[in-house]
């Protein structure tokens, strides 16, 4: 059943989603994240899968909870504003390790900001959006094709790590066409979560397995037990043994961090011999792509880190183009966000200059050029 | 072939991003080439400005949006000053002659023709004035062939459409084969 289509990278989302086996999708449509509800409000049905349109973004976050937990494959999508509303829940998926997909598709912010403008404000808010320790996984594809590859990969991290995974896709992407090729069924590897096999009356479900990720069973199968946004032990009750709490706090972090070899991914472009390097990321690396061609035709030793995987951050190839890069470019269309993490891992041997854009223009090949 | 950068232009509703679309798609699918389709609005579903870009090249496409444009198509006197200077010299500036007066000076060529009213009063609806231009630009540039254009157009459009839509298309092609550039002897810059 191989084909070629040509989709907004929204749209590819919802059929990478497909593809991965996403059979529930509730949300509340917003600019520029609607294709996806649309597109899943469509194909759901016709595959036996459920979409409900909630009455806000809140409520889609809880049903998305409460639907991975009885064992779908469950996703929401939204923009800046349903972002913000979804942060408690996604903490709650967090710290019950419920498998989970959010799409992101940022807009110029704060508040209702600009709808149908790109930016990459909420890079930090993926992050920290949610309060206390927690793993984040974020993923910020810059094509077509990669919103579709990157869904399946979302849904694979999520299911295996037991942790909500978040898509930063950026209008431009969101809304972008391009001719991409959808992979045949089994071509792409395709991760469910793992269940218990313990008898009922012995099921401890947050007890550590393999990566210290534990088998929670799906609510249904016959298991018991209990589900709590409180600091809980392997019983999953509410604890305040301090030593419980400290392992439970750490193993969320620690599961994720075991696994950052799968879960990180990044493009090294012309970057073995560059003096000048640009670290960009969403639809900013495809101008940032462009500035490079451009400044290696006129003979200059540029190249480019794309970050697909943006949290966990991507210490590894950072450090390493640090060790002949004098120079580091940050083009972003926010006010300086990843940048801090750039400066953080270069730790000083290199020059950080950041180019910022909040008009809510795509950041051109021109603004970078003029810094390479 | 390098990049070429074809933006279609007007006010929300007049249906250019959907022109836009089957363009790149018609290049994408169906002659081989690589596109890559954008697009620019505001928050009106319709009103308020809007516009489609659409990049053609036979390499790989990596910035979305235009640099210099080879064609503009502008639906609106607001669109033509917001993106006439934005063409490279010797380009193309195709205007709708109704709602068009004035035209900026610059270094490209320019089409002064009737796009909406040929939708109006030929083709019998306003609403195909987007495939209309679509057929206008098609003929204009042979860049993408015909038939991949109607090719993408009949996935497009809603079904009962078709017949309606493919007498613009036509239409459009139609008034690409009698148009003749326009000369303005009070715009002293134009050099074609």
């Amino acid at each position: 059943m191989e084909k070629e289509k040509f989709l907004q990278g929204n749209e590819a989302f919802a059929e990478g989603a497909l593809y991965a086996g996403c059979n529930f999708f509730a949300g509340y449509p917003i600019s520029p994240s609607s294709e996806i509800a649309e597109y899943m409000a469509y194909e759901l049905p016709r595959r036996k899968g459920v979409f409900i349109e909630m009455e806000d973004e809140i409520a889609s976050m809880g049903a998305v909870i409460g639907a991975s937990l009885a064992g779908a494959k469950a996703m929401t999508a939204t923009s800046g504003p349903g972002f913000s509303l979804k942060q408690e829940h996604i903490g709650f998926a967090c710290i019950t390790e419920v498998p989970c997909v959010i799409v992101d598709v940022m807009r110029g912010g704060p508040s209702t900001g600009t709808p149908t403008g790109p930016a990459q404000g909420d890079v930090m808010q993926a992050r920290w959006g949610t309060h206390g320790d927690h793993p984040a996984v974020a993923i910020a594809p810059s094509t077509v094709e990669e919103c579709f590859y990157e869904a399946v990969r979302a849904f694979n991290i999520s299911e295996k790590y037991r942790n909500p995974v978040i898509l930063l896709i950026d209008e431009v992407v969101g809304h972008m066409r391009e001719k991409i090729r959808i992979p045949k069924p089994g071509e792409i590897e395709i991760i469910n979560r793992r269940r218990p096999n313990e008898a009922y009356d012995d099921y401890l479900p947050y007890k550590p397995d393999l990566g210290g990720v534990p088998n929670i069973a799906n609510f249904g199968t016959g298991y018991r037990f209990h589900i709590t946004g409180l600091s809980h032990d392997w019983s999953g009750f509410p604890t305040n043994d301090p030593k419980r709490i400290g392992e439970l706090i750490q193993r969320l972090t620690k599961k994720v961090e075991k696994g950052e070899d799968e879960i990180l991914r990044w493009e090294e472009f012309m970057l073995e011999d560059a003096e000048t390097a640009v670290v960009a990321y969403g639809s900013v690396a495809r101008s940032a792509k462009f500035a490079v061609k451009c400044a290696r035709n006129a003979g200059k030793k540029v190249g480019l880190l794309k970050l697909i995987t943006i949290w966990p951050f991507p210490v590894k190839p950072l450090k390493r183009l640090a060790e002949h890069a004098r120079k580091v470019i940050i083009p972003e269309m926010n006010l300086g966000q990843i940048v801090l993490e750039v400066e953080r891992v270069i730790g000083g041997k290199a020059d950080v200059i950041p180019i910022n854009r909040v008009d809510t223009e795509l950041i051109s090949p021109d603004e970078i050029l003029v810094k390479l | 072939m390098e990049r070429y950068e074809v933006k279609l232009s007007g006010s929300g509703g007049q249906g250019l991003i959907l022109a836009g679309m089957i363009l790149a798609e018609a290049a994408a699918l169906y002659d081989g080439k690589n596109a890559v389709q954008t697009q620019s609005y505001g928050p009106e579903s319709r009103g308020g400005s809007s516009s489609s870009i659409v990049i053609i090249s036979n390499q790989d496409i990596d910035y979305p949006k235009a640099t210099k444009v080879d064609v503009l198509l502008a639906l609106t006197q607001e669109s033509v000053n917001k993106y006439a200077g934005d063409i490279k010299d010797g380009g193309i500036l195709i205007v709708d002659e109704e709602t068009v007066k004035d035209i900026p000076a610059g270094k490209y060529k320019i089409y002064k023709l009737p796009v909406i009213a040929t939708a109006r009063t030929q083709v019998g609806k306003v609403i195909v004035a987007n495939i209309v231009a679509l057929g206008l630009i098609a003929g204009l540039i042979e860049l993408v062939s015909i038939d991949a254009i109607k090719k993408a157009l009949f996935t497009r459009i809603p079904k009962g459409t078709e017949e309606l839509n493919f007498r613009a298309l036509e239409a459009g092609i139609n008034l690409a084969k009698e148009a003749h550039l326009t000369v303005d002897p009070n715009l002293e810059c134009i050099s074609y």
